[in-house]
C-alpha cells in the first residue's frame, strides 16, 4: 500500500474512534471539575446553543447503543426491567435508566448526572425520557415543540406564512432556552459565542453533506452502516466544535481520495442498497456481514439523516443573523429528521438512479414505534413504483432477545438471491 | 442421463429428492432431523439415492436447502428455501402466483412471478403460532395422533373460536374447551381455521393472487387444506409431493446448474 493510501485510507474511522474516546473521558471527569453537563437527543441537541454556555453534551441515545455495540446492552435492560420497567418500552430508554440508578456506570466511563435536559418532539418518547431524570434529579427540562410537515410533500419554505409564523415559534422557545441556560450556568449569553458555534456547525454540516454525496461513486467509499455509526457519534459529539468540523472535513479528504482511487468499502461491490430504520445493535458486526457476504454495500441509510437531527439536508446559518437563523435552521433540519422517519419514501425514489440503488431494506425495530410504524406502507410505495429490490427484516437496536439470527440470515439470503435474479434477468433483456 | 438433488434440512423433517435432465422426480426421501442435523443430510440424501438405486457419483450437484442448508456438508451451493418452494411450485403448477408453506416451525407465503422469480416474501417471526406446532401442540393436548387431526377436524358440526395466538397456551386453551364439554372435532376445526388464518395474514402482506399453491409438511393435512381453501375461497393447489416442494426445487436449481456448466463447456469447445 502507498504511503498516502495507508496514511488516508481508514483514518475517520481511527480518528473518530479516539475522539471518541477523548469525549467521554472528558464526560468521565466533568464533574470533578464541577463542570455542567445537559442531556440532549440526536433530533435536534440545540448544541450550537448549549456550548456557548460550556455545557457538556452528553447523548443518552449514543451511551445506550454503545452498550449494545459492546455487547452489554442486556444487563442494562435487566435492571431496568427489574425495576418494573416494560419489555416494550424503548431499549434507549431502559439502559439509560440502568446507567442512572448505577451511578453513570457506562463501558467508556461513567456518565454525569445532567444539569438539565433539552430535547425536541421529533420523538414522543423523548418527553417521557426527561420527566425520569426530572424526577431523579430535580432538574429543568426544556422541551423544543418543533413543527413538523403537517402532509407527505406538502413542506413549506421560507416567505411562507405558515412557515414564518413556525420560524417565531420556534425562535421564540430559543430565547426561552437560552434564559433556561442563563439561569442553570450562571453565565451571560454572548451572541458572538453563539456566531462562532454556529459556524463550526456550517463547517460540519457542509462537509457532512458532501460526505453523503460522494456514496454516489461506485464503488461507494462508505458503509453508511458501520462507518455511518460513526459519523452519527462525531456530527452529534461534537457539532459545534472547530474538533469536529476539522474531523468531517478530514473525512470529505479521504473520501474523495477514495472515490478518485475507485477503494470501496467490499471487496467486490455487487449490490447496492439503502437502510431504512435503526441498525440492529446487539449484534452489529454480524448483522452487516450478513450483507457484505453477498457483495452488498450499504451507501445510504435514513437513520444517517434523522439521527444527524435532519442536518443531511445541508441547511447553513446565517451569521450576520445568528438568532433568526438558528430558529430557521432548527425549524428545517429537526422537521426533515422527522420526514426522514415517516415520509422518506419520495426520497429514496429520488436516489435510485443517481446512486444506482439495487434494493432497500426495512429494519422496523421492537423498540420504536415513532421509527417503525409506516415503514410497511413505505415499502408498499416503493414496491409499486419502482423496481428495485426490497428487504423487510425485523428485530431490534438494543434488545438481544428480539434478534434471532438464523432468521435474519435466512431472509437476508433469500433477498440477495431475488436480487441475483433480477440481475441476470435484466442483463438478458440489454 | 444427469441427474440432480435437493436436500431440505427443516426443523422436524429432512427431506431428499433428486431429479433427472427432464426434470422428473427420481426418488424422493423423508425422515425426522433429530438432534443430529449433518448426520440428518447424510441419511436422507443416501435412502434418496438407495431409492433411486443410483450411485452418489452419479448426482452431479446437490443444494442444500431449509435452516440447516449449511449442513449440508456433501452439497455444492445452499440456496435458501424461499427461492426453492417458489421454484418447485412454479415447476409443479405452472399458473402459481403465491406459495404459502406451512413447516414445523415456519409459515412463508411467497408471491412469484411465472419464472419462479420471488417477488415478495413474508415469514412468521419468533413465534410459531400459524405453523405446524401449533398443530403439535393440539395433538398433544387432546392426544391424538398428528395423522388424525385433519380428519377429525373435518368431521365438526361448529368450530370452537380459538383466540390464543400463542402455541404454547394454545394447549391450555384446548384443554379449558375439553373441560367446558366442547367437541373434540370442533375445537380442532378451530385449531385449524386459526392457523390458516395468520396464514392469510402473511399472504395479503404479499398480496394473494391466484393460483395459491400450498407447500410443506402441513399439506397432508386434509383439514387444513380445507380450512384454506374455505378462507381463499378457491381451491388451493395441493399434490402429493407437497411435502418435498423444498427439496423439489433445490433439485430444480442444481439441474440449472449441471445444464448451464455443461453448455458453457461446449461453448468454450
Amino acid at each position: 500500500m502507498s504511503d498516502v493510501k495507508s496514511e488516508i485510507v481508514g483514518r475517520g474511522a481511527k480518528e473518530g474512534a479516539d475522539m471518541f474516546r477523548a469525549w467521554f473521558n472528558r464526560l468521565t471527569e466533568a464533574p470533578e471539575r464541577n463542570e455542567k453537563a445537559a442531556y440532549v437527543m440526536v433530533m435536534g441537541s440545540m448544541a450550537e446553543v448549549l456550548r456557548v454556555f460550556d455545557f457538556h453534551t452528553v447523548f443518552p441515545e449514543i451511551n445506550s447503543l454503545q452498550t449494545a455495540v459492546r455487547r452489554v446492552a442486556h444487563e442494562y435492560l435487566n435492571v431496568a426491567e427489574d425495576y418494573g420497567y416494560s419489555p416494550d418500552i424503548c431499549g434507549y430508554v431502559k439502559a439509560d435508566f440502568a446507567m442512572q440508578l448505577q451511578g453513570g456506570k457506562h463501558p467508556m466511563g461513567k456518565i454525569p448526572p445532567p444539569a438539565l435536559a433539552v430535547y425536541t418532539n421529533a420523538c414522543n418518547t423523548y418527553i417521557k425520557w426527561a420527566e425520569i431524570w426530572e424526577r431523579m434529579y430535580h432538574i429543568p427540562i426544556f422541551t423544543l415543540d418543533v413543527p413538523g410537515t403537517r402532509a407527505a410533500g406538502g413542506q413549506t419554505w421560507s416567505g411562507n406564512l405558515d412557515f414564518e409564523n413556525d420560524k417565531k415559534y420556534v425562535g421564540a422557545q430559543i430565547g426561552e432556552l437560552i434564559k433556561l441556560c442563563e439561569e442553570v450556568s450562571g453565565k451571560k449569553f454572548d451572541i458572538d459565542r453563539l456566531r462562532e458555534t454556529m459556524g463550526y456547525a456550517n463547517d460540519m454540516t457542509r462537509a457532512w453533506k458532501r460526505v453523503l454525496e460522494l456514496n454516489k461513486s461506485q464503488p461507494s467509499v462508505f458503509n453508511a452502516l458501520t462507518d455511518g455509526t460513526v459519523y452519527l457519534g462525531m456530527a452529534n459529539g461534537f457539532r459545534g466544535t472547530k474538533e469536529g468540523a476539522d474531523y468531517f472535513n478530514r473525512v470529505v479528504e479521504e473520501m474523495e481520495y477514495k472515490a478518485a482511487n475507485h477503494i470501496g468499502t467490499v471487496n467486490d461491490e455487487k449490490y447496492r442498497l439503502i437502510f431504512v430504520g435503526v441498525p440492529c445493535y446487539p449484534i452489529f458486526r454480524r448483522f452487516n456481514e450478513m450483507f457484505t457476504e453477498h457483495g452488498g454495500a450499504f451507501i445510504s441509510s435514513t437513520y444517517l439523516w434523522f439521527a444527524s437531527g435532519g442536518t443531511n439536508l445541508g441547511f447553513e446559518y446565517n451569521l450576520n443573523n445568528p438568532l433568526d437563523s438558528l430558529a430557521e435552521g432548527v425549524l428545517i433540519s429537526v422537521r426533515e429528521a422527522m420526514d426522514a422517519m415517516f415520509y422518506q419514501d419520495r426520497v429514496i425514489m429520488d436516489m435510485i438512479e443517481p446512486y444506482n440503488v439495487d434494493g432497500v431494506v426495512y429494519h422496523p425495530i421492537k423498540s420504536c414505534r415513532t421509527t417503525s410504524t409506516g415503514l410497511a406502507d413505505n415499502r408498499r410505495v416503493i414496491l409499486e413504483k419502482t423496481d428495485v429490490g426490497s428487504l423487510f427484516i425485523e428485530s431490534d437496536m438494543m434488545d438481544k432477545r428480539v434478534v434471532a439470527e438464523a432468521q435474519l440470515k435466512n431472509r437476508i439470503d433469500a433477498f440477495f438471491e431475488g436480487l441475483a435474479t433480477r440481475k441476470i434477468m435484466k442483463e438478458r433483456v440489454a | 442421463m444427469a441427474y440432480g438433488s435437493g436436500v431440505d434440512v427443516g426443523s422436524t423433517q429432512t427431506k431428499a429428492v433428486i431429479i433427472n435432465e427432464q426434470r422428473e422426480i427420481i426418488s424422493r426421501s423423508l425422515i425426522d432431523t433429530g438432534a443430529n442435523v449433518i448426520l440428518a443430510a447424510e441419511n436422507a440424501y443416501a435412502l434418496a439415492l438407495k431409492n433411486g438405486n443410483l450411485e452418489e457419483r452419479e448426482v452431479e450437484y446437490v443444494i442444500g436447502t431449509g435452516y440447516g442448508r449449511y449442513k449440508v456438508t456433501f452439497g455444492d451451493a445452499q440456496i435458501t428455501e424461499i427461492s426453492c418452494h417458489g421454484r418447485g411450485a412454479v415447476h409443479m403448477f405452472p399458473n402459481t402466483r403465491t406459495v404459502v408453506d406451512m413447516g414445523g416451525q415456519d409459515t412463508k407465503a411467497i408471491r412469484v412471478s411465472p419464472s419462479g422469480e420471488i417477488l415478495d416474501f413474508c415469514m412468521n417471526d419468533k413465534c410459531a403460532a400459524g405453523t405446524g406446532r401449533f398443530l403439535g401442540a393440539a395433538a398433544s393436548a387432546l392426544e391424538i395422533p398428528l395423522s388424525d387431526l385433519g380428519p377429525t377436524a373435518l368431521r365438526a358440526e361448529k368450530a370452537v373460536k380459538i383466540s390464543t395466538t400463542c402455541t404454547v397456551f394454545a394447549e391450555s386453551e384446548v384443554v379449558s374447551w375439553l373441560g367446558k364439554g366442547k367437541k373434540i372435532e370442533d375445537i380442532l376445526l378451530g385449531v385449524h381455521q386459526s392457523i390458516a388464518s395468520r396464514s392469510m395474514g402473511l399472504m395479503r402482506r404479499v398480496g394473494v393472487e391466484p393460483e395459491v399453491s400450498f407447500t410443506g409438511g402441513v399439506t397432508r393435512n386434509i383439514g387444513m387444506v380445507k380450512a384454506l381453501n374455505d378462507l381463499l375461497g378457491f381451491e388451493c393447489n395441493v399434490s402429493d409431493d407437497s411435502h418435498y416442494m423444498g427439496a423439489l426445487g433445490a433439485a430444480l436449481f442444481a439441474m440449472d446448474r449441471i445444464l448451464s456448466g455443461r453448455l458453457a463447456k461446449e461453448s468454450v469447445a
